[in-house]
């Protein structure tokens, strides 16, 4: 594993965690109060910031930083998170988010926005606490069994009642020659037994003092007291160290750093002295103390007889120091996690490996392609399957060999493996239902309305490709749902309605499809408006006699806008008719459901997967082609009066007092020179871009039939007029048709290479 | 032999960090996820050195330290606790809870292994 790979990781687990941070922040806003949920979103934000400080995300982590202490600030029950200071955080989430997209993709984010927002989440810290400094000390953080009340930083020293010891050096040995010009450095270092207990060890910040430059050290045993009185925990040795060094006192002083609270420390710079000579007024006793002795293992202890009673009585300090020479890291006080036999360790080392693995195992992380392989080949064990099968019957006459059985087994169990495999690539819609709250937050800020986003199903699951095409279409949705749906807040209470209106995002399976709706409780659609601009944009005839369902579906055709000013959201040239499209590429349907006053249903039925479709498998000029079932309206056979010819070689069809133009795939995709006649045929009536109906001529219906599409692009190259490809149980290749490029041809244009539909590449 | 560490650290980025930085160093690693993962790891992966984290879900590195010095065996492993520089207060009750040293985030390779080699002989 690299660094751009633990990077990726970083970005994936920011998803998460910019996920948990909404939801966490949305149940705060519902009035959830539990601390825990408070915790997770403060961890959300803590973890983005540790990881982009390790990958150098300044503008991440200088954002997330002021996040966090406004997160902190409510954790500690400083803030209270009330509605206001919700909204800030909410939108700080979205721009943490972006922040996070930024530094994955590169691009720019609203740096007006995000520092309005570092000014107001700033102001949310300061305005419920004074200063920094005044923080209450114990946070009602959920630690267990906070030790002692934490004392603020600086003076801890003295909490612990550390009095620096008045201890001059300055004045002896001033007359003594300098041996070296680099500045000399006495340490006096008195261990306390807590520098023990937390794991510290004398010997260690010796040995890294030493490591500065040249050092000779002494020490006090005075404190020693008898055997019988020992406590073999307890600290009683002074070390004074003279170490001369270029690398400045506060090197020095940075190898206490972790022992500063437990220890007396002393250090000061020795000027004109080598320091090597021992001061008749401090009590230290020179000791001759080899430190590379110590630290360069297998060196056995040369222990000093006259020593060697208190060495076995004494564990601890004691023994390590009382040696001076001796001991190995292994006598480290209390270390008795060493004495431990080293092959109950190493047998222990492989349970804990398989002891640390365990609990992770519920969820496990695979590569995409690893999944899109698997689906590749499942397809062709289908197609594999369903060749054999085919071949079976037309050599077995009797029908009723246990190869039979075995067959229909074999194709059971192929289904399982196909719905098992598609079940491993299916994900929730949360993702893009959390991404809805956001478009709601912001429109709503821009229109001025009051907007509650109610999400229900967010765990139905669906085939990645379609959760990752769905967010676009969905978000235009919504825009048009606050947009043109909701009335102002005003108008609302006019009414006698709530004055915050409410969007109702809901997912579910319905025959292995999955219905995603979209309701709003606003003012529903104005028909009068919607037909009066229909007929304005040459849409329909001023006389049109429509159905209600009609002029609802008036908004679905392109170019269609009745805002009467074009607003910043719904104006960026995406109307209703995009979304249809968009939906239909991924092979879904939408329809509208409009209660005047009460507001707007949209429903889309989308497929479960983007890897199979439900085609019909026709034939034209000899070729078998398979047209996608939800392009189809329905099917007629074309009767000979009901065929109009006009122009050079246009016809119409007419369909219920209504004419369609009539196109003949097989010309259009250059199958054959002639138009086949119709009334040999099967027309298929289609619904196109822009809603338009056309009747697309095939030779004959073979029957409806669920495909594996393979792309054409990944194995041959585009063909226009053709979206992707499929294999039939005789194994040959049927072409899956591009519905709407075909009708695009048939209006003269010619097909081009880009038309193919995305949703297959 | 190998020097062993076990890290406690909730973040996946930063967990693998641990593990790239340390067995890169020469290191054994050991991974868990929160404090009480920590502690039940603990008793059988017998480490030299523990890394943990403070910020973390179920228990907390507070939590976790505590637990650590609570065990005769473990009382005096060396503990070292990731933590943000701007946090004098937080460095300060890890030091009480029993934390040996720190390592300063962002997280920084050198540093964590300097620190490491500080407290380990």
């Amino acid at each position: 594993m690299d660094m751009n790979e633990i990077k990726e990781i970083f970005f994936q687990e920011c998803e998460e965690q910019l996920a948990e941070l909404e939801s966490g922040l949305l149940r705060l806003n519902d009035g959830d109060r539990d601390p825990e949920t408070v915790n997770a979103v403060f961890r959300a934000v803590h973890s983005i910031k540790g990881g982009a400080g390790a990958f150098g995300l300044d503008d991440l982590v200088s954002f997330a930083h002021v996040f966090e202490t406004t997160l902190d600030c409510v954790r500690s029950g400083r803030l209270e998170p009330n509605q206001d200071v919700l909204k800030v955080m909410l939108k700080s989430a979205d721009v943490l988010a972006d922040l996070t997209n930024c530094a994955r993709d590169g691009g720019s984010v609203d740096e007006a926005r995000s520092k309005q927002l570092i000014r107001e989440l700033e102001a949310l810290a300061h305005g419920e606490m004074p200063s920094h400094a005044e923080a209450p000390a114990a946070k009602p953080v959920a630690a267990p069994k906070a030790a002692a009340p934490a004392a603020p930083a600086a003076p801890v020293a003295n909490d612990q009642g550390f009095v620096p010891v008045a201890f001059s050096f300055d004045d002896f040995g001033d007359d003594m020659p300098v041996e070296s010009v680099l500045p000399a450095y006495e340490v006096i270092f008195k261990p306390k037994a807590d520098l023990y207990r937390k794991g510290n060890e004398a010997t260690l910040l010796l040995r890294d003092l030493s490591r500065l430059g040249e050092m000779s050290i002494y020490c006090n045993m005075d404190a020693l007291p008898s055997l019988e009185e020992l406590q073999p925990e307890n600290a009683y040795f002074t070390w004074r160290a003279v170490i001369k060094t270029d690398k400045g006192e506060d090197a020095v002083r940075a190898v206490f750093e972790f022992a500063e609270w437990d220890c007396d420390l002393e250090i000061k710079a020795l000027e004109e002295d080598n320091g090597e000579q021992s001061d008749d007024e401090s009590p230290m006793t020179p000791v001759p103390f080899d430190l590379s002795a110590l630290f360069d293992e297998p060196e056995p202890p040369v222990g000093l007889v006259e020593e060697e009673e208190r060495i076995a009585a004494s564990e601890a300090e004691a023994a390590a120091a009382a040696s001076n020479v001796v001991q190995l890291p292994g006598t480290k006080a209390a270390d008795s996690a060493k004495s431990a036999p080293a092959a109950p360790a190493a047998a222990a080392a492989a349970a804990a490996s398989a002891a640390a693995a365990a609990p992770a195992a519920q969820t496990i992380r695979v590569d995409l392609d690893r999944v899109d392989r698997l689906i590749n080949l499942v397809g062709e064990l289908v197609i594999n399957q369903a060749m054999l099968s085919q071949s079976v019957i037309e050599n077995d006459t009797n029908g009723t060999s246990s190869i039979n059985m075995g067959l229909e087994e074999l194709q059971q169990l192929t289904r399982e493996i196909q719905d098992s495999v598609m079940a491993i690539r299916a994900q929730p819609v949360k993702p893009v239902f959390q991404r809805m709250a956001r478009t709601v937050r912001e429109i709503a800020d821009i229109t001025g309305k009051s907007v509650r986003l109610v999400t229900e199903g967010e765990n139905t699951e669906v085939d990645k490709t379609v959760i990752d095409k769905l967010a676009e279409p969905l978000t235009h949705m919504i825009r048009n749902a606050v947009d043109h749906g909701l009335e102002m807040p005003e108008k609302r209470v006019a009414l006698g309605k709530n004055p915050e209106g409410t969007v109702r995002l809901t997912a579910k399976h319905r025959s292995g499809r999955i219905i995603i709706e979209l309701a709003d409780d606003g003012q529903g659609i104005n028909r009068e408006r919607v037909r009066q601009k229909a007929i304005d944009n040459d849409l329909i005839a001023a006389d049109a006699n429509l159905s209600d369902e009609e002029i609802d579906n008036l908004i679905f055709h392109a170019g269609f806008s009745t805002a009467e000013k074009v607003s910043d959201l719904s104006g960026r040239g995406v109307g209703m008719d995009v979304v249809k499209r968009s939906i239909q590429a991924l092979g879904g349907r939408i329809s509208i459901q409009s209660k005047p006053g009460h507001g707007s249903v949209f429903t889309l039925s989308l497929p479960l997967t983007l890897a199979v479709l439900d085609g019909m498998v026709v034939t034209v000029a000899n070729q078998t082609l398979v047209v996608p079932l939800t392009a189809i309206v329905e099917t007629l056979q074309p009767e000979a009066n009901s065929i109009h010819s006009f122009g050079a070689n246009q016809r119409l069809i007419s369909i219920r007092n209504s004419f369609c133009p009539l196109v003949d795939v097989g010309k259009i995709l250059n199958f054959r020179y002639q138009a086949a006649n119709p009334v040999e045929g099967v027309a298929l009536l289609v619904e196109s871009e822009g809603g338009g109906q056309r009747a697309l001529m095939v030779d004959a219906i073979q029957g409806q039939r669920q495909v594996v599409i393979k792309s054409l692009e990944a194995n041959y190259t585009h063909v226009p007029g053709i979206a992707a490809a499929t294999i039939l149980g005789d194994g040959r290749v049927a072409l899956i048709l591009d519905v709407d490029a075909v009708v695009a041809a048939s209006r003269g244009q010619p097909l081009r290479h880009e038309n193919a539909l995305a949703a297959f590449g | 032999m190998k020097k062993k560490v076990l890290t406690v650290d909730d973040s996946r980025t930063i967990r693998n960090m641990l593990l790239v930085t340390l067995n890169n160093a020469g290191f054994e690693t050991i991974q868990a996820e929160d404090g009480v993962e920590g502690l039940e790891v603990l008793e059988d992966c017998n480490p030299d050195v523990i890394v943990t984290d403070i910020n973390m879900p179920r228990l907390d590195g507070f939590g976790f330290i505590e637990g650590v010095r609570r065990n005769e065996k473990y009382r005096a492993i060396p503990i070292l606790v990731l933590t943000t520089e701007s946090d004098a207060e937080k460095k300060n009750r890890a030091r009480q809870a029993g934390a040996t040293g720190w390592i300063v985030k962002p997280f920084d390779p050198t540093k964590l292994i300097d620190a490491i080699e500080r407290v380990t002989a």
